[in-house]
């Protein structure tokens, strides 16, 4: 019953809708602002023009609002060194087109408003003038110049290759959470392959290959504050992304082709906690490669220690062939020279492609 | 004003019969038509339909982002399996938003717009009977509504519609195992897009040879309105850039039916160890954007076209800057050729190639900047009618300046690590070429639509369609900004695991509302459309005083567009305004010997 009274009302709503249209249709005819060209009736071409600086107006005070409202929340607080390049280029960027815009709307929205049709007016022909295309060519062109040379600067920078002394980390990607994996006191990750993956060796290390007997997986990614850490990235099913907002983080696990971002943190998490006022706070890792049913939730936790508390850490872990000695026990010594020598081709390859 | 008339028109004689009409059954005339003003509007009806469906699959999905905790049980009667007690299912969440993308970007903003408009007014702007091939026009819409059926037909499979974003990378669209999507919904998708292809190449052959070839007389390249510049280069950008969409989707056929590995390698997936090697998942992105970026300028550039003309006719003065705005469109045409892999700067590309794209990119602002100043200085001392075209078209100018400036952050790569597939791209590319290219097609919609049916559509209700729409793509688009400095990532079913990201509840309900109430505002659209087919107010031959040679036709113009012979060109299409002329326009088909009064000193010669 309250469904068939909810549907009338609808009805009713649309009938009365439709007839207020149909009057003001008539009430035009009688009026004879039909008989007019469209545009040329002083009430619609006033009420839009009107309107538009209307829009302008409020417009701009709500975007100027609501900017400034939301200022806290968009500034993500930045925990990297090159993410305050970044952020810089970012926001002298946002400047120079903020200006361009209010100019840009300012003009479109006041003249629509201003040369609104007049019956005893004429439009003004002016069809071109070289000197003023020319200059509003140049500018933008010199202005482009300018930002496509401080980007270029910034990214070279970023995109350099990582210092020697760097803290590798291996993350790999996977339908729908990251692993990740420290190559342990000798500082080399041991050769993986994805057709050594099964449920315990999730990474598809191969354990004959001696640099990986020390290797370990831990639930949380650790490392220090104020030194340089590298990323090398991979995925094992489908793409997915690496994201750390507060670092200005992102780059692409692809499978088949290893990537690699490195960078610097700024702030433990401790400190982070303090300066936002939230003592739960989390470094959070993110995908952002669409990946399939679990995307949205493949949330990871990073952690930035104190060098000394770190170096704690890496001496609590134990590295995954001690913990899991009978998966270590299936790489008998016979096959595994044969995959060593198989992989270290591929180790070579790997290491060519992620140069670039 | 000198001009080389390079058309051909020796077959005056043989459209004179045209005059004695042959009977047409039906089928003929409005089912299978080879004429190009019916084809126009069977895109028009197309675009139409899939633009609500693929609106509605949007307002789905914002339901799910607005209240990520709420149920929806009253959804169940439509979604059925893919509605679990009242929540959506992750994949199908997927599917609508791949779904969305593809409908919009291809179905709507490439068949609705240029099908349309370049169908309509290429052979009435330029003075021809039709197009250079009425038969390849009709298979054109044809193949296009077979694939609309196919794409159509996987909304309804069991498994879903293909499920891994519009520019479906491989691996997750390559395998099954991955997403459900990936199964026949993925599999009918590339078989859609293959047929789609072909009709757009089919249609843009016929835009650029009718376009060269059948000009009227005295139409030489630069008499020719911005609007058929405009598709002229639409159909060139379509016709050099789609093989390579269809090259891509051939490969990832043979990977996901053949055992082939072009894009796979080295995965271990639902327990196995597949046995592709050598693969790059990087080539497909590579070919996808080869034709992905030239597409976003195949679907604006028809509305620079239409808006240029819009403006021009309603500010009634000459389009500032004419060659500027041809030269314009050149350069962005070209340009649009190199930038592709602006898309991919985080994809483990090589950095130099970065930098390279990077400075392309931003060279596209210049082009582009030039465009916003001459259309804002073609208003300037105008005397503007705000006919509701003219509303869309002033709207069009407002929303490309807001969307693409934030291009010029994205097209920087270093800014681009931290904002790639965030909210920031969604809001930048939904206003530049999103809601834009809408705006443009409203714009011509409202604009040629007394030339089309013969009757006007009603401009009260145009205005309100136009401010409601106005409005609510602001209040969208504009938070997503925030957000997306924020990093908060797309096509993110639900964030609430996030501590980062939760903090936006408040702002997506709101985005949700905005949404909902845009998405209202265009069922006014669809009453005024369907209502003034009918019953809208008779329309005049020229009822916006307009210069181009489609308004020289009949009301209703019959097959071969022109009853008597094919007018004349003498001028160029803007003469609005010009000082001593008695009326403030002088069509294109009027010889400078009757306009005396008005010549230029350089036009006198030609009298």
């Amino acid at each position: 019953m309250i469904t068939f009274a909810i549907g009338l009302s609808i009805v009713l709503l649309f009938v009365i809708l439709f007839l207020l249209f149909r009057i003001g249709t008539l009430a035009s005819i009688f009026r004879g602002s039909s008989q007019r060209a469209v545009g040329t009736t002083r009430t619609s071409n006033r009420v839009n023009s009107t309107l538009f600086l209307l829009f302008l107006i409020l417009g701009g005070a709500a975007f100027v609002w609501s900017f400034a409202d939301s200022w806290d929340t968009m500034n993500l607080p930045l925990a990297s060194v090159h993410g305050e390049w970044t952020d810089d280029l970012f926001w002298t960027t946002m400047i120079v087109i903020g200006v361009v815009f209010v100019i840009t709307q300012i003009l479109l929205f006041i003249y629509s408003f201003k040369y609104q049709h007049k019956d005893d007016k004429r439009a003004y022909y002016y069809p071109h003038n070289n000197k003023l295309e020319i200059v509003w060519t140049m500018i933008p062109a010199v202005v482009m110049a300018l930002l496509v040379f401080g980007g270029w600067k910034t990214w070279t920078k970023i995109t350099s290759a990582a210092p020697e002394d760097a803290v590798v980390i291996e993350v790999m990607g996977k339908q729908f959470n990251w692993m990740v994996r420290y190559p342990g006191a000798d500082g080399q990750l041991g050769v993986a392959k994805h057709t050594l993956i099964d449920a315990t060796n999730e990474f598809g290390v191969d354990f004959s290959d001696p640099a990986a007997k020390d290797d370990f997986m831990p639930m949380e990614i650790h490392v220090p504050k104020g030194q340089p850490v590298l990323f090398k990235i991979r995925s094992r099913d489908v793409i997915h992304s690496v994201f750390l907002p507060h670092f200005r983080v992102k780059m692409d696990a692809v499978p088949g082709m290893p990537t690699k971002f490195w960078f610097v943190p700024t702030k433990t998490t401790d400190e982070m906690r303090s300066e936002t006022g939230n003592p739960d706070f989390k470094y959070e890792l993110a995908c952002t490669e669409i990946c399939g049913r679990g995307h949205f939730a493949m949330r990871y936790i990073l952690v930035v220690d104190e060098p000394e508390d770190y170096q704690a850490w890496l001496a609590k872990q134990t590295p995954f062939a001690e913990q899991n000695p009978e998966v270590v026990a299936k790489f008998s010594s016979s096959s595994s020279q044969k995959t060593v020598a198989e992989n270290n081709t591929v180790v070579t390859t790997e290491e060519v492609k992620s140069e670039l | 004003m000198s001009s080389t008339d390079i058309s051909i028109h020796t077959d005056v004689h043989a459209h004179e019969e045209h005059d004695h009409h042959h009977d047409q059954n039906f089928f003929e005339k409005y089912i299978f038509s080879q004429d190009h003003k019916v084809i126009a509007k069977q895109f028009l009806f197309a675009g139409i339909f899939w633009a609500f469906v693929g609106g509605f699959l949007s307002i789905l999905f914002r339901l799910q982002l607005g209240w990520p905790e709420a149920t929806f049980t009253f959804l169940e009667p439509i979604l059925g399996g893919w509605i679990d007690n009242g929540k959506l299912d992750p994949e199908f969440y997927l599917a609508l938003v791949t779904m969305h993308g593809t409908i919009m970007v291809f179905f709507v903003l490439t068949a609705g717009l240029s099908g349309t408009f370049a169908n309509f007014l290429i052979p009435l702007q330029i003075g021809a009977r039709d197009m250079a091939s009425g038969f390849m026009n009709m298979l054109s819409f044809w193949i296009f509504f077979l694939a609309s059926i196919v794409m159509f037909w996987s909304l309804f499979l069991e498994t879903g519609p293909a499920g891994g974003g519009w520019t479906v990378y491989p691996p997750l669209s390559a395998l099954p195992q991955a997403i459900k999507g990936s199964a026949s919904g993925m599999t009918m998708w590339l078989i859609s897009m293959a047929l789609f292809i072909v009709s757009q190449l089919l249609a843009g052959v016929n835009y650029i040879t009718t376009i060269i070839n059948l000009r009227t007389k005295g139409m030489s390249m630069t008499k020719m309105p911005l609007t058929v510049w405009a598709l002229f280069f639409t159909a060139i950008l379509g016709l050099l850039s789609f093989p390579v969409l269809f090259s891509a989707a051939l490969l990832l056929i043979f990977d996901r039916s053949f055992g082939t590995s072009f894009y796979l390698s080295d995965i271990y997936i639902a327990g196995e160890a597949l046995t592709n090697t050598g693969g790059s998942p990087i080539l497909f992105q590579h070919l996808f954007w080869f034709l992905g970026h030239p597409e976003v300028y195949i679907v604006i550039l028809p509305a620079f076209g239409l808006v240029s003309e819009v403006i021009a006719t309603n500010s009634r003065k000459p389009i500032f800057g004419y060659r500027a705005m041809i030269g314009s469109m050149i350069g962005i045409a070209v340009l649009s050729f190199v930038v592709w892999a602006h898309h991919m700067f985080v994809t483990g590309m090589n950095p130099f190639l970065g930098s390279v794209f990077m400075f392309l990119t931003l060279i596209i602002a210049v082009p582009s900047a030039v465009k916003v100043f001459n259309w804002i200085a073609t208003l300037w001392r105008g005397n503007i009618r705000f006919s509701t075209g003219m509303l869309f078209a002033v709207g069009f100018v407002s929303l490309f300046i807001s969307g693409g400036l934030t291009g010029i952050i994205l097209g920087n790569s270093a800014l681009d690590i931290q904002l790639h597939d965030t909210y920031f791209v969604v809001a930048h590319f939904h206003l530049v070429m999103g809601a834009a290219a809408f705006f443009g097609m409203f714009c011509g919609v409202y604009h040629w639509f007394p030339k089309m049916f013969g009757r006007m559509m009603d401009e009260k209700l145009g205005a309100v369609h136009f401010w409601f729409t106005f409005i609510s793509v602001y209040l969208v688009f504009m938070p997503m900004h925030y957000i997306g400095i924020a990093g908060f990532p797309r096509r993110y079913y639900n964030w609430t695991g996030f501590e980062t990201f939760n903090i936006f509840t408040d702002m997506n309900t709101f985005i949700s509302l905005a949404a909902i109430f845009g998405f209202t505002a265009q069922f006014i659209f669809l009453f005024n459309f369907i209502y003034s087919i009918f019953k809208g107010r008779r329309a005049t031959e020229n009822p916006w005083h307009s210069n181009t040679l489609e308004w020289t036709t009949p009301v209703l113009p019959g097959h071969g567009n022109w009853p008597g012979e094919i007018p004349t060109v003498y001028r160029w299409p803007y003469d609005y305004s010009k000082p001593g002329a008695a009326e403030d326009f002088i069509p294109q088909n009027v010889p400078f010997s009757q306009t005396q009064s008005s010549n230029l000193p350089s036009e006198r010669e030609l009298e």
